[in-house]
């Protein structure tokens, strides 16, 4: 029986996809390695002065945060429209962050290495980042970090 | 007819794909990627006793006075406050480098006091025992305050950067390795006060 083989079909072949489960992993391992998870839900709300001369925050683990500002929009009602510090997930009061800073502290590796890093509003006034200043000296956290976007 | 060998079906793995995804999305949505950036200082320590005032020289002090206004003060000249405007702010940053580098503060007549160092095997003038003093009323906005510290490393960077170039180093003194850093560093150490408030009212009535 001799015949022609039927000719197959000329057809795209199908664009493997197999590798992609690869490629969207390695996107996914460079996020994870390049971003932070955010700590806390924001309370205050805070725009930091801008600045010429500033320095990048290397090591995240050594870095502990105290945000100062007004209530955020949906808190005002409740907190008014003074200005609060947040430690953690709630407000504060100054004297709670010798505490706060004591605790941080526990948890790092290199405990000399501590930085505090103050994210506050530029309409602050200076006397509660004083206060807070004061406290920070007496509970031995002298590397201060003012928070800032960069200005051209 | 032989009998087709039995295979295992392969794992359907189209899924993959899709459960990646959701990893990533999850992941972007939870993570910042805002490098932090700000200006570091130093706070000195605590003091030992309550009533620990040095007296400084006042050739040796450059005083920097913010009013809850937001006007500067200059090395105590009360009757002339200057706005921190970038112009002011400017000069201000040029005086400032002016003092580092040794010359007499605006209001005074005679240089800060000078050290002999040995800076790379060689002795050399250092004015190392000025101060800057920042000082600010409890009512002064935040930013201002900012504003001035900026200015006040900014003239440090600027001085070090060009005594870094006459040393011969090419690269800028932020990238220099510390062993190249530390002459320069003690040449102009970094004396910024960061006092504690005053109530300046009272001063600005007169």
């Amino acid at each position: 029986m001799a015949g022609f083989k039927k000719k197959e079909s000329r057809e795209m072949p199908e664009l493997s996809t197999s590798s992609l489960p690869d490629l969207i992993f390695t996107i996914l391992f460079f996020f994870m390695m390049v971003t932070t998870m955010r700590e806390v839900t924001l309370k205050v709300k805070f725009t930091t002065p801008q600045g010429t001369e500033l320095v990048k925050l290397e090591h995240k683990s050594d870095v502990s945060f105290i945000y100062v500002g007004p209530p955020t929009d949906n808190l005002r009602g409740q907190f008014g429209t003074g200005t609060r510090i947040q430690l953690n997930d709630r407000y504060a009061d100054t004297r709670e962050i010798m505490d706060f800073v004591a605790q941080e502290r526990e948890g790092m590796m290199d405990q000399s290495k501590q930085i505090i890093s103050l994210k506050a509003d530029k309409e602050t006034q200076m006397g509660v980042i004083t206060d807070i200043k004061e406290i920070l000296r007496k509970s031995y956290a002298l590397k201060l970090n003012y928070s800032a976007t960069q200005r051209n | 007819m032989a009998k087709k060998k039995k295979k295992m079906p392969g794992l359907n793995t189209s899924s993959t794909a899709d459960i990646s995804f959701m990893l990533l999305i999850f992941f972007l949505v939870t993570t910042s990627m805002d490098s932090d950036k700000g200006l570091l200082r130093q706070l000195p320590p605590p003091p030992e006793n309550q009533d620990q005032t040095v007296q400084i020289n006042e050739r040796n002090i450059f005083t920097i006075s913010i009013a809850s206004s937001g006007k500067m003060v200059i090395c105590g000249d009360y009757s002339n406050p200057v706005e921190t405007s970038p112009a002011e702010l400017k000069q201000l940053r040029e005086q400032v480098k002016e003092f580092i580098k040794g010359n007499p503060h605006p209001h005074s007549t005679e240089r800060p006091d000078v050290e002999i160092l040995d800076v790379n095997g060689k002795p050399t003038v250092c004015y190392t025992k000025h101060v800057i003093s920042l000082q600010a009323d409890r009512g002064t906005p935040y930013e201002k305050y900012f504003d001035v510290q900026n200015e006040i490393v900014a003239a440090y960077n600027e001085v070090r950067e060009a005594k870094s170039k006459e040393m011969g180093n090419y690269k800028p003194f932020a990238e220099l390795d510390e062993e190249r850093q530390a002459p320069i560093k003690a040449i102009y150490p970094q004396k910024i006060s960061e006092a504690e408030p005053i109530n300046y009212a009272e001063k600005f009535a007169q």
